[in-house]
């Protein structure tokens, strides 16, 4: 077992493991966010139990922020090492003959998406660390109502807010339609399921970018 | 056919090396892709040019000898063709073709077009075999029952003819399908599974210490494959080596 993740294989399915956990966080985040358009206090409910709930805030969010960590410095040494495994590139190379654009351009999809999680992260992450564990307002309380779902609607006031997003939800989609399955072929799961389980991946990366896009726009029109 | 031929020159393996452009006339477009070469080497042999070095053995499509990267494609535009085997009909009059050495740090180029792919060899040395004893009671393979799915997999994943095509045009020159079909080969049929464990352990090392990157997917291997392996033997590698990892 020992230096398994000094082999390609092996960083292989360490990238693997991370993307499954961060598609699982994206699925969850996803049907929360889902109940803000239906039910304004379902999701006010769940928000402040994610936020407060010390389970999911001093083990769950230290090991997401690991993964995404974990996953866009692996996927930067991968390309390094990569390469560097072609010293002198192709006069004229085809690549679109065999493979997609995604698959070709992980890194760039994963740059843009990781620049959006920033923006993302001071967005609404850095207030409520802010709120929460340096102001010490532990309530999710403001004027005597909880503070969620109005936060969530202000932010997508701006335009132009809405459409970073917007584009950021775009490279995600992108991201996904090769990385679901490509996780799932990492970790050796390539059989008689595969070809149902690519539908399902090309579903899932084109319904979940889609559906946080609806979420901006109903919030952007609704305010 | 009257062609524009964009072909890379290279000395020896200090030589920088560039493209040069050459003209071939009145090409039949039954002709194979290396008789065209041949034909152009004639050409600049009479003219007291030194001719292009290429590989080539067979003639054939089994041996795996022929390489080429023709425009930005390994084996070039046909599909489960080697270089020997891809015909001029596939490109028209008046087209201009890039042709250009299989690239990767681990195949470095010797001359022109022709590439050393030992690298793959001391792959297949590493492991990609089984040990069979001259005692006298070695069992013949006949005699033990396999079933037809698994027989049938592992002649598939055999049939790889070690050309490194699928380096050749893999983004990251990762020569994980060509290290899987020979492990899967194995790995599927008894006489395989006892030595199982090293095997792949010992190829994959030996592959990421030649310098091969790391494989992200892409697939782009399988379509450009001559033999058409499959990706599933990606898979399996991957499955045999955690499982040999946890192991050992």
């Amino acid at each position: 077992m020992s230096g398994i993740l000094n082999s390609s294989i092996g960083r292989k399915f360490a990238m693997a493991l991370s993307a499954f956990f961060l598609m699982i966080f994206l699925l969850q985040h996803f049907v929360i966010n889902l109940t803000s358009i239906f039910c304004a206090d379902i999701f006010n409910e769940i928000s402040h139990f994610m936020g407060t709930f010390w389970v999911i805030q001093y083990v769950i969010q230290p090991i997401l922020i690991f993964g995404v960590i974990f996953h866009f410095v692996m996927g930067f040494v991968l390309e390094i090492k990569n390469k560097k495994a072609r010293h002198v590139g192709y006069a004229k190379n085809n690549g679109a003959a065999n493979s997609t654009w995604m698959s070709r351009n992980m890194i760039y999809s994963g740059l843009f998406i990781f620049i959006f999680l920033i923006i993302h992260f001071i967005d609404f992450w850095i207030p409520e660390i802010n709120t929460k564990y340096i102001v010490g307002d532990m309530s999710g309380m403001h004027n005597g109502e909880f503070r969620y779902f109005h936060e969530l609607q202000e932010k997508f006031v701006p335009i132009w807010r809405v459409a970073l997003y917007c584009v950021g939800f775009v490279f995600l989609a992108l991201h996904l339609l090769h990385g679901f399955n490509s996780a799932f072929q990492s970790v050796g799961a390539n059989n008689k399921y595969t070809k149902g389980l690519k539908g399902f991946g090309k579903a899932y990366a084109i319904l979940i970018p889609l559906g946080f896009i609806v979420i901006a726009l109903v919030h952007h029109f609704n305010h | 056919m009257n062609l524009t031929l964009k072909i890379w020159r290279q000395k020896n393996a200090n030589d920088k090396g560039g493209l040069v452009d050459y003209k071939v006339n009145d090409v039949s477009p039954d002709m194979s892709f290396l008789e065209m070469l041949d034909v152009l080497n004639e050409d600049l042999i009479n003219k007291g040019e030194e001719p292009i070095a290429f590989d080539h053995d067979c003639r054939e499509g089994i041996c795996g000898m022929c390489s080429l990267y023709i425009n930005g494609e390994a084996h070039g535009p046909d599909r489960g063709v080697t270089t020997c085997q891809l015909h001029m009909r596939m490109f028209k009059d008046g087209d201009t073709i890039y042709i250009e050495p299989f690239r990767a740090a681990a195949f470095p180029v010797i001359k022109d077009l022709v590439v050393d792919r030992t690298s793959m060899d001391r792959i297949q040395h590493a492991g990609g075999f089984i040990s069979v004893n001259t005692s006298g009671n070695t069992i013949d393979a006949n005699a033990i029952p396999i079933n037809k799915h698994d027989a049938d997999t592992a002649f598939d994943a055999a049939t790889c003819i070690g050309c490194g095509a699928c380096v050749a045009s893999c983004k990251n020159s990762s020569a994980m399908l060509f290290v899987s079909a020979k492990v899967s080969q194995f790995a599927l049929l008894p006489q395989g599974k006892i030595e199982a464990t090293d095997r792949v352990l010992n190829m994959v090392k030996q592959m990421d210490e030649e310098g091969f990157g790391n494989c992200t997917n892409t697939g782009a291997c399988e379509v450009e494959c001559p033999k058409g392996i499959s990706l599933e033997n990606i898979a399996r590698m991957n499955r045999e080596y955690l499982k040999a990892s946890l192991k050992g």
